[in-house]
């Protein structure tokens, strides 16, 4: 039973990192109709940078995100401005590929610098446990959680309390409507863009210090967020959150109760059931037709 | 006569030179690097035709197919090792069981993923691909898991060891595209071209969608799978993550996108071109990841300055080429319907819906122009 409250407490705590990388992607979906494959790469990247950051300039792990953050805001605005821009029909289909190739890019770039071989970021709180309640938790999930609630939180402030939030929404609920009452439109996706790479700076830095990784690891990535967004519901914010949490910890669960080489298995499975019952995913709105 | 049936006369001798070329290669370029390159470039043209046969006619980008082509890779490997089939020819003849296992495994995987449209069953076909490489993983006593399995090695002399190879997998490559031209020239295809252009649509007018879709996904899974098949006996040896590689369903669709989505010959171009460069890259760049990104540019500017693929690029070109003097009112711009050349086409394009479900410009060379007894967008 300790067990089981243990790995949902884990699940609960991995699951904020997720919803966090989860976020930039849903985001990004719901405001331009793209699908970002190389979020994962990124998130990747993100992790590389801090690593950089740590082990040449000495800068702690969380204050390197203050130069990461704004460094993979200007990668992302880049990206767009050269990739996602000039797709003028068929986005969806075509960014899903384009966005595939700047992953194999960025793979190949960082399996060039720093090699395939398994990294991990280490500071004090990586090796030690916050002893709380009778559960073990490491100091960096509980960061990292910590975390992913004051980005999520700003990300919440910043869509609902700012001129800006208002223009994305309107985006996202109608792009056309939006530019007829003369919302920048591409500016809204350009930095809406930009915000969802910035958000995988953070996401990378927790993923690299609480799971090693090399190059490769963003498959394992990307398909984890992409199964976590569709089953949120594509462009709904809550719904990734929702289904990042309950999806880890589901997972840790099946971890501990039959074998941990199940649990992505079974990940992908309960994917594909719900998606039986609810082909929109939990909160998602059904896809209707465009004329 | 318009320049699209003058294309239309050297058809058939062009076709039969490029078959005598495909036979006659491995006997004339006998080394076996070159035909080794060959036969990996002939057994990702067949897959990817495959592919084009389910993903180019319905508009339904699917990036799972190295399920089914994994499915058929451990398929001949266990069958092999099951009923102690020895290397040589015997092999060859779990090929095509290796096709009908993949199939079958489509059948609900396809109904499952088709459920869904668009990104959501990108997503869904990505998903059923990493279920099954973990299936690859974990089921051990059935695959070996991440040992692999090894297959039996036929005993054939050096110097013509890649020639039965290259010849099944000519063959298979030769009754894909014979599915895949009759799938497009039936009235299945033109089905499922309805469906690319708009889904509800042609359901609306009483395209049987569904098992259209279903059918199509089925037929492209079990070419591809047969691929799996022919890969695996040929290196010998399989791996989960080989045998379900990410980087297959990518190669096969930007193969598809390169020579140009939903024509018949347009994967087979794209594999002639892309894959021995691939061969290549992997061999002296394979290390430090040059590779990849070499991929990735490549990728990155087909896609963003071919969009609609060599193929009908071309098609174009020669059409705007060779047309007569005669019809200068011709709008330059490639949307526009042919007006002066054939009146009554305008019959002739009932699937032709403005601009398709997917904002995609019905932009082909043959579709400008109509050629009299052909309805709705046919090229080759």
């Amino acid at each position: 039973m300790t067990l089981i409250s243990q790995a949902i407490v884990d699940g609960l705590l991995t699951g904020g990192i997720y919803a966090l990388m989860a976020s930039g992607l849903t985001l990004v979906f719901g405001v331009m109709d793209i699908i970002n494959i190389a979020q994962g790469a990124l998130v990747v990247l993100g992790a590389y940078l801090s690593f950089v950051l740590q082990t040449h300039l000495h800068i702690d792990l969380f204050v390197g995100l203050l130069i990461t953050m704004p460094a993979m805001f200007l990668l992302g605005l880049v990206i767009e401005w050269a990739f996602v821009r000039p797709l003028k029909r068929d986005r969806t289909q075509l960014s899903i590929l384009v966005t595939f190739a700047v992953a194999l890019i960025i793979e190949g770039l960082l399996g060039n610098v720093f090699t395939t071989d398994y990294q991990q970021l280490h500071a004090w709180y990586t090796e030690q446990s916050l002893h709380l309640l009778g559960f073990y938790l490491p100091y960096i999930y509980v960061f990292a959680f910590l975390l992913s609630v004051v980005l999520l939180g700003g990300l919440y402030l910043l869509l609902y309390r700012t001129t800006f939030g208002r223009s994305l929404r309107a985006t996202m609920e109608n792009r056309t409507a939006a530019q007829l009452i003369g919302i920048d439109v591409e500016r809204v996706s350009a930095v809406t863009f930009g915000i969802g790479v910035a958000l995988t700076a953070a996401g990378g830095m927790a993923f690299g210090a609480t799971t090693s990784f090399n190059p490769g690891s963003s498959y394992d990535l990307i398909s984890r967020l992409l199964v976590i967004i569709i089953l949120g519901g594509m462009g709904s914010l809550s719904g990734a959150l929702i289904a990042s949490l309950s999806m880890l910890v589901i997972e840790d669960i099946v971890a501990v109760v039959w074998s941990p080489v199940w649990s992505s298995t079974i990940f992908f499975a309960l994917l594909v059931v719900l998606l039986l019952i609810r082909p929109q995913g939990l909160l998602g709105k059904l896809a209707t037709r465009s004329q | 006569m318009t320049s699209l049936q003058t294309l239309n006369k050297f058809r058939i001798p062009a076709l039969l030179a490029v078959l005598v070329v495909f036979i006659v290669f491995p006997l004339v370029f006998s080394n076996p690097a070159v035909t080794s390159i060959a036969i990996f470039t002939l057994i990702f043209a067949a897959a990817g035709t495959a592919w084009n046969i389910f993903s180019g006619y319905t508009g339904y980008i699917a990036l799972g197919h190295a399920a089914y082509f994994g499915i058929g890779c451990y398929t001949i490997a266990i069958l092999c090792q099951d009923w102690h089939i020895q290397g040589g020819w015997g092999p060859f003849w779990t090929v095509p069981i290796a096709g009908v296992l993949a199939a079958l495994v489509a059948i609900p995987t396809g109904a499952i993923a088709l459920r869904t449209r668009k990104h959501t069953f990108i997503v869904i076909t990505i998903a059923i691909f990493f279920i099954a490489q973990l299936m690859a993983y974990n089921l051990r006593g059935l695959t070996g898991g991440s040992q692999g399995l090894s297959l039996p090695f036929p005993l054939w002399d050096p110097g013509v060891y890649n020639l039965p190879f290259y010849y099944v997998i000519l063959a298979i490559l030769l009754v894909a595209l014979a599915a895949s031209w009759w799938v497009r020239n039936s009235k299945f295809g033109l089905g499922l071209l309805a469906i690319r252009d708009d889904e509800d649509r042609a359901r609306g007018l009483g395209v049987k969608t569904v098992p259209m879709k279903l059918t199509a996904f089925v037929i492209s899974a079990f070419f591809v799978g047969m691929c799996g098949a022919v890969w695996a006996y040929f290196l010998g040896s399989i791996y989960p993550p080989f045998a379900f590689d990410a980087l297959f369903d990518v190669t096969i669709a930007l193969m598809a996108f390169m020579g140009g989505l939903g024509t018949l010959s347009g994967p087979i171009i794209g594999a002639v071109i892309l894959i021995p460069a691939q061969q290549y890259f992997t061999l002296y760049y394979g290390q430090n990841g040059y590779y990849l990104i070499l991929y990735g540019a490549l990728f990155l500017v087909v896609i963003l300055l071919l969009p609609q693929g060599i193929v009908p690029s071309v098609s174009r070109l020669w059409v705007k080429v060779f047309t007569p003097r005669e019809a200068p009112a011709m709008p330059p711009a490639p949307q526009m319907p042919a007006s002066g050349e054939s009146p009554g086409s305008g019959g002739s394009q009932g699937f032709k819906t403005k601009n398709g479900a997917n904002g995609k410009p019905p932009t082909s060379g043959a579709a400008t122009y109509p050629a009299p007894q052909t309805p709705a967008t046919q090229q080759r």
